[in-house]
């Protein structure tokens, strides 16, 4: 490898020895298209009339009004499919098809990263299989149908837990037996090195934007930046134009599930210990022997054991701080957009909300401006919102 | 306990006899910790030349389905790491033959290296390969197991290009595992091509014991990596295929476990 992929001690490449030889490509191929003129022409063209670049920033007025600050919401729920997910799959996508992969293969939890895998594959012409825990593909029927509706191919995982990290285990050995012809594009920023690195930068978009437009709407930095963290890329993308500037809190939010202090919990960076988990060092959930638990959020995005380890590393230096909103008031976050701005969020955006609603309640940050990352819309959470409400629908 | 002996010794020991090793593997405690001993003990009494174990991961990204389920099946009956070193013990009361172990990194870095090296070490093993942890990772634990007398094992794969093959030669002890397919554990019908091609290559940048691993099935199987260059076969999923299969019916499984070992022994004669 070129690099060791290291933040800190954090992140490296701890896979079989059969994939570092596919690593040492992606990375010599991700080094080489990023710089490259006619790699960041197609990149910028698709972001911009596929998926719907650059997103506004919009100031919430009514959000503000409420709390008492001023908050801004990055609209990433904007997008095409839905979520910050398809800014990483349009550049990844664009990769494999520079490399010459003729499949791509993703995990997805809740499916926001299988769809926009799935419609880059369409895109871009190169056929797609999604890997989906079983119990996910039921509790999340709607999006199986509209990744096999871009022509993906959707293949339950039985094994384990039969949620996202199982898939993921199960993309990684589908990619250790097919590493010719195929191209593993992991939707956060976590995985083995290159893909944490690259994945941040894919969605670095997010701040560069975001950092543009709240200069020219308030000629200064925001006090505070928050954005919930599963995986961790669309907090990555937000927060990575901003680390430098060490005025600016950032602040990570983590679905807490039951609440931290039970075992049903996906808080992993608050609750969790330094581990090995697909392919990178970083915090993870597990037991005394170093079994992985599983995690819990009513948010699947948010439901995984792992987190991509720049943000072990973030947190270990204090750079940026980490905190869980539970379920119960994720869903009054979700209620509280939806009331005030008319903007329904994705159940792992709402977590930011609510963790903006008690910040904002604290006296010491009145007054203060907040950008909260919006990264995707609350459609795919309708079925499930409605039951929690005892809603019929 | 007498003296154990070292991977040398052993592939030294079936060399003089005009042998090839053979390398039966299980995951410690399947499907229960009693039964699991006397799996090995069948293992041993009917051919094994040295053991490979492993022990349980909650999510093993280099096995196929079978290892998993046995994985599954030895965390269900509460299998640990400290359960996983008093098997190894109770192993080594009936036998003196190379015993190496398989396990995935998280195991050891969550104990600390030099804890998990000191309890390998007092268990009687010989040597450890972590699946997920590559040469460029691996740097940190080669003083720890030089420390503990360990046997630090990697793998080479088709995917390792000469060069690496170089330096992973270099930082290997014991022998080195040679994983014949593009893919993960699994017992497969038909040996590759590339497979007996990689050994010939791995034996001609190589002068460390070879154990050729990963969908190794059958007796054939066994004699062509062994004409290959490969001193040893190393035989899994055929095996805890057994296991799974007879999970109700413990007699049946010992003698059908036996019986495969002696007809995979048989292939390495020549």
């Amino acid at each position: 490898m070129i690099s060791k992929g290291k933040f800190g001690k954090y992140g490296g490449v701890f896979v079989p020895e059969l994939l570092i030889p596919a690593l040492e490509e992606l990375e010599t191929a991700y080094l080489k298209y990023k710089d490259d003129e006619k790699f960041n022409e197609e990149l910028n063209y698709y972001l911009k009339e596929f998926a719907g670049r650059p997103t506004a920033l919009y100031y919430a007025e009514n959000l503000s009004e409420k709390l008492g600050c001023k908050i801004y919401l990055k609209r990433e729920d904007m997008l095409h499919t839905g979520a910050h997910k398809i800014n990483n799959t349009l550049g990844q996508g664009l990769l494999a098809k520079y490399m010459g992969k003729t499949r791509l293969i993703a995990e997805t939890g809740a499916g926001q990263h299988g769809i926009a895998t799935a419609v880059v594959g369409a895109l871009l012409r190169i056929p797609t299989e999604v890997y989906m825990g079983s119990e996910d593909v039921e509790r999340q029927k709607l999006n199986v149908f509209r990744m096999e509706l871009s022509d993906g191919v959707v293949l339950p995982v039985e094994s384990g837990s039969r949620t996202l990290k199982d898939a993921i285990n199960e993309a990684m050995r589908d990619w250790i037996t097919n590493l010719d012809t195929t191209y593993y594009l992991i939707g956060s920023t976590m995985g083995p090195h290159p893909y944490p690195t690259m994945v941040k930068y894919f969605q670095s978009i997010i701040g560069r934007e975001t950092k543009k437009q709240i200069m020219e709407k308030e000629g200064r930095l925001p006090d505070t930046i928050m954005a919930c963290v599963g995986g961790g890329s669309n907090s990555l993308g937000i927060f990575s134009e901003f680390i430098g500037d060490e005025e600016v809190e950032l602040i990570g939010v983590e679905g807490g599930g039951d609440g931290i202090e039970t075992p049903r919990t996906g808080a992993t960076l608050t609750m969790g210990t330094e581990g090995v988990l697909h392919g990178s060092l970083s915090y993870v959930l597990q037991n005394d022997d170093g079994q992985i638990n599983e995690a819990h959020s009513v948010s699947a995005g948010l439901d995984y054991p792992g987190v991509g380890p720049e943000h072990a590393y973030l947190k270990d230096r204090g750079r940026a701080t980490y905190d869980a909103v539970t379920d119960k008031e994720a869903l009054e976050g979700f209620k509280l957009l939806s009331e005030t701005e008319g903007i329904i969020p994705a159940l792992e955006s709402a977590h930011a909300i609510a963790y903006a609603k008690k910040y904002a309640e604290k006296e010491d940050n009145k007054g203060k401006i907040i950008i909260v990352n919006l990264s995707g819309r609350g459609d795919k959470d309708m079925d499930l919102v409605a039951r929690e409400m005892s809603v019929e629908i | 306990m007498s003296h154990i002996e070292s991977y040398q010794e052993m592939f030294q020991r079936v060399k003089d006899k005009g042998e090839g090793a053979f390398i039966p593997f299980v995951v410690v405690g399947d499907p229960d910790f009693e039964t699991g001993l006397e799996i090995v003990k069948t293992y041993v009494d009917n051919g094994a030349d040295a053991l490979e174990l492993g022990f349980p991961f909650s999510d093993p990204i280099a096995d196929g389905p079978t290892v998993q389920s046995a994985d599954v099946r030895s965390l269900n009956v509460g299998m640990t790491t400290r359960r996983g070193f008093e098997f190894i013990k109770r192993i080594r009361e009936f036998t003196d033959i190379p015993i190496g172990l398989l396990v995935y990194y998280n195991l050891i870095y969550k104990m600390g290296a030099d804890e998990f090296y000191k309890a390998a070490k007092e268990s009687g093993l010989n040597g450890i390969l972590a699946a997920d942890l590559p040469p460029e990772e691996a740097e940190v634990l080669l003083d720890t197991a030089d420390k503990y007398g360990l046997d630090q094992i990697f793998m080479a794969a088709q995917t390792t290009s000469n060069e690496r093959l170089k330096k992973i030669t270099e930082m290997c002890g014991g022998f080195l595992y040679v994983v014949a397919v593009m893919g993960v554990t699994g017992a497969r019908s038909e040996l590759a091509d590339t497979t007996v091609e990689l050994v010939s290559r791995v034996r001609s940048h190589s002068d460390l014991p070879l154990a050729v691993g990963f969908g190794i099935s059958r007796g054939e199987h066994v004699r062509n990596v062994l004409d290959a260059g490969s001193d040893g076969a190393i035989v899994a999923s055929a095996l805890l295929n057994i296991i799974e299969e007879n999970l109700e019916n413990k007699e049946v499984m010992l003698t059908k476990i036996g019986s495969f070992c002696r007809e995979l022994k048989e292939a390495t004669r020549k």
